[in-house]
């Protein structure tokens, strides 16, 4: 099993050094950046930036410092402000991020599963209808169309929860970004349940079980459950990564001030050391959440062995 | 003497034969999806609604009386009317809604086409070479392509954004290096299997030249998916450029797009609801049309794939 | 059948039909199915691919497709299987009355061990713990000769051989012991020596435990090897039926004759082969008459009109036909064609 584990943490390096590396190498091409001798900076910043990256050093070992300093965890200075590293902001802006986004992601499997399973059962019922059609909506109309759409029907005409910002976890400016993130995941991981479990139910060993005379019940739960969850398990991979797009989209409807925030304001700001930053950070992230969800896939599936 | 009493059809004895003929040969794949194609209803439907919002978007600027940009001081957040012929009404500015919306309209399907093409060309270029080569080339390329998969794109396209800025080209660019993998992948699977089958194996072995192989077996069966699966590329191209516009960070000021209607759309919704309703409704009518043609498409050309 | 059977049958279906409904209308796929099974017999089920012979079966044990639909009688010591509900049918199936597949592959669970699988049947039918089951399983898996059974028991599906995996399912068919054994298509996916080693198993359990045997197959082999009576299937309707050696040695119905024409001998030599011509009918569109005609080399004019009446054959009162053409009359135009097509008769 840990020789499995390894293996594919391994598999992973590579591409997290070469999106890092990538994005580093870009900055230095960049007119204006934070490498390029025409930058126009504050002297304080000046000074943060020789600090953090070393600027009078050759190239190589500018990089070999940066990863190192990335290992010690640390992503930078940002180039507009002189007061905050991306440590700082990051530390305040991770927190919200991951309260709405973990929320959504529990909520998300936990709801989707569940109604995937019952559409499947209740196969062309009403409930099975409802849930397509839910589910079509959440995935065929773009994320920042239905934020907004929420905020007029809840915020605006019925005046039940506030249209955006942020008090310090106060459950009400939870409410509707969860419930946006929630809508559109269950779309996805509902009809990848329904779809799976009603193939799964048609499958030979299926009948066989009915044939030796268990009930439905257990034909569902021991039988039929664990291969229908495969695909679902597979979905949660992508699904991860287009969360982030979610999360982005998400905390600038709702004015959160998450990572997310922090990105698109960076990017608008054209303040590159903190973007890269970001980047860096996010990545390890989805990439870490791809491997836990690998990892438990092979753990679902015997077929798999380390 | 024939003891057989007479068949009922002529008299002659049928009896138990040698073994029996092969069968005919396929009908024409193309006049086949064709009718299957224009039998679906929502697929035919959609063709009708995403020509004419092409045809609006092409040509109904020149038809109405408004510029996109000019301010029409009598008309400040008009409501759809008939006043000034505002049909759709203005923005706080005093715009013409419905002129912006089909001018955004055709710069959203403008930068939908050229980052498919740019995208498609890409894909199957890497896909036809790494499938037909094979080996370990191929497990390189298809490396890079998870890679790719790995890497939260938005994230990457904002990076890109900030450093290279938002000219139109480069926005075209920054979505088309997110959009060839699928039909990379796609293609190469096709090449892979089709290279193998039997029949160009057959073929090979009884002289059929290479040219003839190629075009009798490779390319209409390589034509079908990448017909499918441009179809499919082309409104997940279309979101990306409207997400990026609606975090600020893709087409920008003079010129609009879909997405950037929208973001001007959010921050007025709570007194000019119209304002993002409209672009809103015309990008998910068009992401909705894409997507039924790309469905009947898939069933036209692969009937077996419900 | 027999007319001497033992006056208390282990199980006795009457006229047992399946129809499905589908956007094509409605598919007759098994259209008045009758016999009777006593202990320790076998019963083989012959006929082509579509023929109705696994779905008579699967509707014996309440396993149709939701389309599906059953009528007539299936009675298991006195009580009708097919109208019983879901809840008493389980205590049988899996107990009393148990089912073997054809393809082991996907017949076993390929994310459950080999234990779960076997022990739960005991677990729900006999009471026992889970861990009394686990020993009566590997006792029933040495009985079915699996080597390192005890080993082995704690292994996935897909960690076995195609023959062993049939071992498996068959093993977990006998753990209860039941009265009767269904077997659709036991060896059919199964490589040919493995195929007599499993024959030979059946024919061993069927002697040390009794159990009588519905063996589904195409394949006329694995009849002569195992069946005491056989019922030759086409177009859902029944052909013949009789015992074995009636049936093998003295075909009475055109198609059973085909059937055995079209079995190859190593003794022919270079002779032609031979075959029934046509393809197997579709059933959603079968003639009035009998399902045979289109292909019959003997048709008369009224076959594909009337369908004719499954009674005792005037040569033996225990073989039963459905064939407008007297005994003589088949015989004769077989002998007929036989020798036009310069085939030893």
């Amino acid at each position: 099993m840990w020789s499995f584990t390894i293996r594919r943490v391994l598999a992973t390096l590579p591409t997290l050094l070469a999106v890092i590396s990538l994005c580093y190498f870009l900055l230095h091409a960049t007119p204006g950046g934070p490498f390029d001798s025409e930058r126009q900076v504050s002297a304080a910043v000046l000074a943060n930036l020789q600090a953090k990256y070393h600027l009078d050093l050759p190239l190589w070992q500018q990089y070999l410092l940066y990863l190192q300093g990335l290992l010690s965890g640390d992503l930078g200075a940002s180039f507009r402000y002189a007061d905050w590293s991306v440590n700082d902001l990051v530390a305040k802006a991770l927190p919200v991020s991951l309260a709405i986004g973990g929320t959504a992601m529990l909520l998300s499997i936990f709801i989707g599963v569940t109604v995937g399973i019952v559409a499947a059962l209740r196969q062309n019922s009403v409930v099975d209808h409802t849930v397509m059609l839910l589910g079509n909506i959440g995935s065929a109309f773009p994320s920042f169309v239905i934020g907004p759409v929420l905020i007029m029907v809840f915020a605006i005409s019925l005046g039940w929860l506030p249209a955006g910002g942020w008090n310090n976890f106060a459950i009400q400016f939870m409410v509707l970004p969860v419930a946006l993130l929630t809508f559109i995941n269950v779309s996805t991981i509902g009809r990848v349940m329904r779809g799976s479990l009603i193939e799964v139910m048609h499958s030979n060993f299926i009948r066989t079980a009915r044939a030796k005379g268990l009930p439905e019940r257990i034909v569902v739960l021991r039988h039929a459950l664990k291969p229908a969850l495969l695909p679902v398990v597979s979905t949660l991979g992508p699904l991860t990564i287009s969360s982030i797009t979610s999360a982005l989209v998400t905390e600038t409807v709702f004015s959160l001030p998450g990572l997310g925030k922090l990105i698109v304001n960076g990017a608008g700001n054209r303040d590159y050391t903190l973007v890269l930053g970001l980047v860096v950070l996010v990545t390890v992230l989805a990439v870490t959440m791809n491997l836990l969800v690998d990892l438990a896939y092979a753990l679902l599936d015997p077929k798999i062995r380390y | 003497m024939n003891p057989l009493t007479p068949s009922k059809n002529d008299g002659l004895v049928q009896g138990l034969s040698r073994l029996p003929d092969p069968g005919s040969p396929p009908r024409n794949l193309w006049a086949d999806a064709r009718t299957r194609f224009f039998r679906n209803k929502a697929a035919v439907i959609s063709l009708v609604v995403l020509s004419t919002i092409i045809l609006a978007c092409a040509i109904g600027p020149l038809l109405l009386p408004h510029a996109f940009d000019t301010a029409d001081w009598d008309a400040m957040s008009l409501g759809p009317s008939f006043k000034n012929a505002h049909f759709w009404g203005t923005d706080e500015a005093g715009r013409d809604l419905l002129v912006r919306c089909l001018v955004g309209g055709r710069i959203s399907l403008m930068v939908g086409l050229m980052a498919t093409f740019a995208s498609v060309t890409v894909g199957i270029a890497w896909g036809a070479v790494a499938g037909f080569v094979g080996g370990k080339v191929d497990a390189f390329m298809m490396r890079i392509v998870d890679m790719m998969y790995a890497i939260p794109y938005l994230l990457i396209a904002i990076l890109l954004v900030t450093i290279l800025g938002r000219e139109f080209y480069l926005v075209v660019i920054t979505i088309t290096v997110f959009s060839w993998m699928d039909m990379a992948r796609i293609v190469r699977g096709q090449t892979l299997s089709l290279r193998s089958r039997e029949y160009v194996e057959a073929a090979h072995s009884i002289g059929v030249p290479i040219h003839r192989i190629i075009t009798t077996h490779i390319v209409p069966n390589l034509l079908g998916v990448v017909v499918i699966y441009t179809t499919v590329t082309v409104p997940g191209v279309i979101l990306t450029e409207s997400v990026l516009s609606f975090l600020g960070l893709g087409i920008q000021e003079p010129m609009t797009s879909w997405g950037v209607l929208i973001e001007d759309g959010t921050k007025v919704m709570e007194v000019s609801p119209w304002i993002l309703l409209f672009p809103a409704a015309m990008l998910s009518i068009t992401l909705y049309c894409f997507n039924f043609i790309g469905d009947g498409m898939r069933d036209a050309l692969d009937p077996k794939d419900r | 059948m027999n007319m001497n059977t033992t006056s208390n049958p282990l199980m006795q279906v009457s006229q047992l039909a399946v129809q499905f409904e589908t956007p094509d209308g409605v598919i007759n796929a098994v259209n008045g199915i009758t016999f009777t099974l006593d202990r320790g017999k076998t019963l083989g089920i012959v006929g082509e691919s579509g023929s109705g012979k696994s779905q008579s079966v699967l509707a014996m044990m309440g396993l149709l497709a939701t389309n599906g639909r059953a009528t007539g009688q299936v009675l298991y010591q006195g009580q009708d299987l097919i109208s019983m509900p879901t809840a008493d049918l389980n205590r049988i199936r899996g107990n009393r009355v148990a089912m073997i597949f054809q393809d082991p592959m996907t017949s076993l669970n390929p994310y459950l061990t080999v234990e779960r699988q076997m022990t739960e049947v005991l677990e729900l039918h006999k009471g026992l713990s889970r861990r009394e089951a686990r020993v009566r399983a590997i006792q029933t898996l040495d009985a079915v000769k699996m080597p390192e059974a005890a080993r082995r028991i704690n292994m996935y599906p897909h960690e076995f051989s195609g023959g062993m995996r049939q071992r498996v399912m068959i093993a977990m068919a006998l753990l209860c012991e039941p009265d009767v054994l269904i077997a659709d298509e036991p060896t059919t996916a199964l490589d040919v020596t493995v195929q007599a080693q499993i024959l030979v198993l059946m024919r061993e359990l069927q002697r040390d435990f009794g159990t009588a045997i519905v063996l589904i197959t195409h394949d006329l082999g694995v009849v002569a090897g195992l069946c005491n009576e056989v019922m030759v299937l086409y177009g859902g309707q029944v052909m013949e039926q009789g015992s074995a050696e009636a049936i093998f040695y003295r075909p009475s119905h055109p198609y059973t004759a085909g059937l055995l024409a079209a079995v190859p001998r190593l003794e022919d030599g270079d002779a032609p082969m031979l075959a029934i011509p046509g393809a197997p009918p579709n059933m959603a569109r079968l003639p009035a008459g009998c399902p045979f005609t289109d292909r019959c080399a003997m048709a008369l004019p009224q076959c594909g009109v009337e369908r004719p009446a499954f009674a005792a054959s005037a040569h033996d009162a225990d073989v039963l036909r459905a064939c407008h053409l007297g005994i003589e009359d088949v015989t004769r135009n077989l002998q007929y064609l036989k020798s036009q097509l310069g085939v030893a008769t």
